[in-house]
């Protein structure tokens, strides 16, 4: 148990995926901009992560492990992960069309999301069982949420603030991240 | 097209860092040295202009429904041999860079380019799409690895610059510095662009 509690608040806290490990960086600046699509992205990435690590680490084990194939690694999962994100958009457009219409237009950007691939490979990389390697895309997902959730709520209140012109859009938004990722160093040292 | 144009459009009008923001990722997290940054540029120069080649040498058989899967193929073949490449010649490296090698294949940067100019324009052209737009990702990952490196640990390329009396400020070697640093940056070069454009 202590492990995978660890696990849990290293992925989401220590080691946010966002603030610390730069990765999902162009979803978090695309979507992060109103509340309403970063819950709904957020949603979609927690779901997609989770299913993906569990899959991949399947695929590694039993089929690239045994057949010696693990330089096929990066193309092996990044097929899966797209037809995935296929699968799971055709899952959800049959089975629940209000679910769709919520996070249908997300789906497809996940494909090219590094969060997704990432924490599949890192779990592969740490050696987790696959009790860990579900905590840890939860926890990475969870993570991701978290920061863009925060940074939609800066990011609304930025609209109403007065910003040199060269700053305006992006740049601030950088900095703004990057204010909050000293904010979150604080959590080093917690596990 | 001409050649010149698509060159400087991927180094200047559209650089993929500093005007498209795309591809930021793997850009935050090697550029905390200038020999990172380059071998991370170069790597992306690589995969890009040999997946552009090939994707515009197939574009007419690739029926577009299914592109965007057969287009992370090519890229991700790329990746590996890159990948490979690296782990055998340059292991120092291959270490230092860590995830961020495979995770060339997700890079928007490259899927962008597959997508909006080697799917519809002829293989030269493309190849050199593929390279001017690395460079101009080259250029910016460079430029934002040694300032980096000269805040944060008061060298370049390794080489100490400021002698043992500097105090450098860590921070900019971390994670926060490079967000705070390439919105600096960003901030510049918009500036420095219009200053251009109005003259």
């Amino acid at each position: 148990m202590g492990s995978i509690f660890t696990i849990l608040i290293s992925t989401i806290f220590v080691n946010n995926y966002v603030f610390a490990k730069f990765l999902g960086i162009c979803p978090f600046l695309g979507v992060s901009s109103k509340m309403e699509t970063a819950t709904g992205m957020g949603v979609a990435v927690t779901f997609v992560t989770t299913l993906a690590s569990i899959v991949t680490f399947i695929i590694q084990k039993y089929i690239l492990d045994v057949l010696g194939l693990g330089y096929l690694q990066t193309i092996a999962f990044i097929l899966v992960i797209a037809s995935l994100v296929q699968f799971v958009e055709m899952a959800i457009k049959k089975m629940s069309p209000t679910l769709y219409n919520a996070l249908g237009v997300y789906l497809p950007l996940i494909t090219t999301n590094c969060v997704v691939l990432g924490v599949a490979i890192l779990n592969i990389q740490e050696g987790y069982t696959l009790i860990e390697t579900i905590i840890s895309a939860v926890g990475a997902s969870l993570g991701f949420f978290l920061a863009l959730v925060l940074m939609a709520g800066v990011r609304e209140k930025l609209e109403l603030a007065d910003i040199p012109e060269a700053l305006v859009g992006f740049p601030i938004t950088l900095i703004a991240t990057g204010l909050m990722s000293i904010a979150f160093s604080g959590f080093a040292g917690l596990v | 097209m001409k050649f010149s144009k698509i060159i400087k459009n991927g180094i200047i009008s559209e650089n993929p860092i500093f005007v498209s923001l795309i591809g930021m990722c793997s850009v935050l997290a090697v550029s905390s040295s200038a020999t990172n940054s380059v071998a991370m540029g170069a790597s992306v120069i690589a995969v890009l202009t040999c997946s552009n080649i090939v994707i515009s040498l197939i574009r007419k058989l690739i029926p577009s429904e299914i592109r965007i899967p057969v287009f992370i193929v090519v890229i991700a073949t790329f990746v590996t041999i890159v990948d490979m490449f690296l782990k055998a010649f340059a292991p120092d490296i291959y270490a230092a860079l860590g995830i961020f090698i495979p995770l060339i294949v997700v890079n928007c940067l490259i899927l962008a380019r597959a997508e909006a100019f080697a799917y519809s324009n002829g293989i030269i052209a493309s190849a050199v799409d593929g390279f001017s737009m690395g460079l101009g990702y080259t250029l910016a990952i460079t430029i934002l690895g040694m300032l980096r490196e000269i805040l944060g640990a008061g060298t370049v390329f390794g080489i100490s610059i400021f002698g043992s009396s500097f105090q450098p400020a860590a921070v900019f070697v971390a994670a926060p510095g490079a967000f705070i640093l390439l919105g600096i940056l960003i901030g510049i070069f918009r500036t420095i662009q219009k200053k251009v454009a109005a003259n």
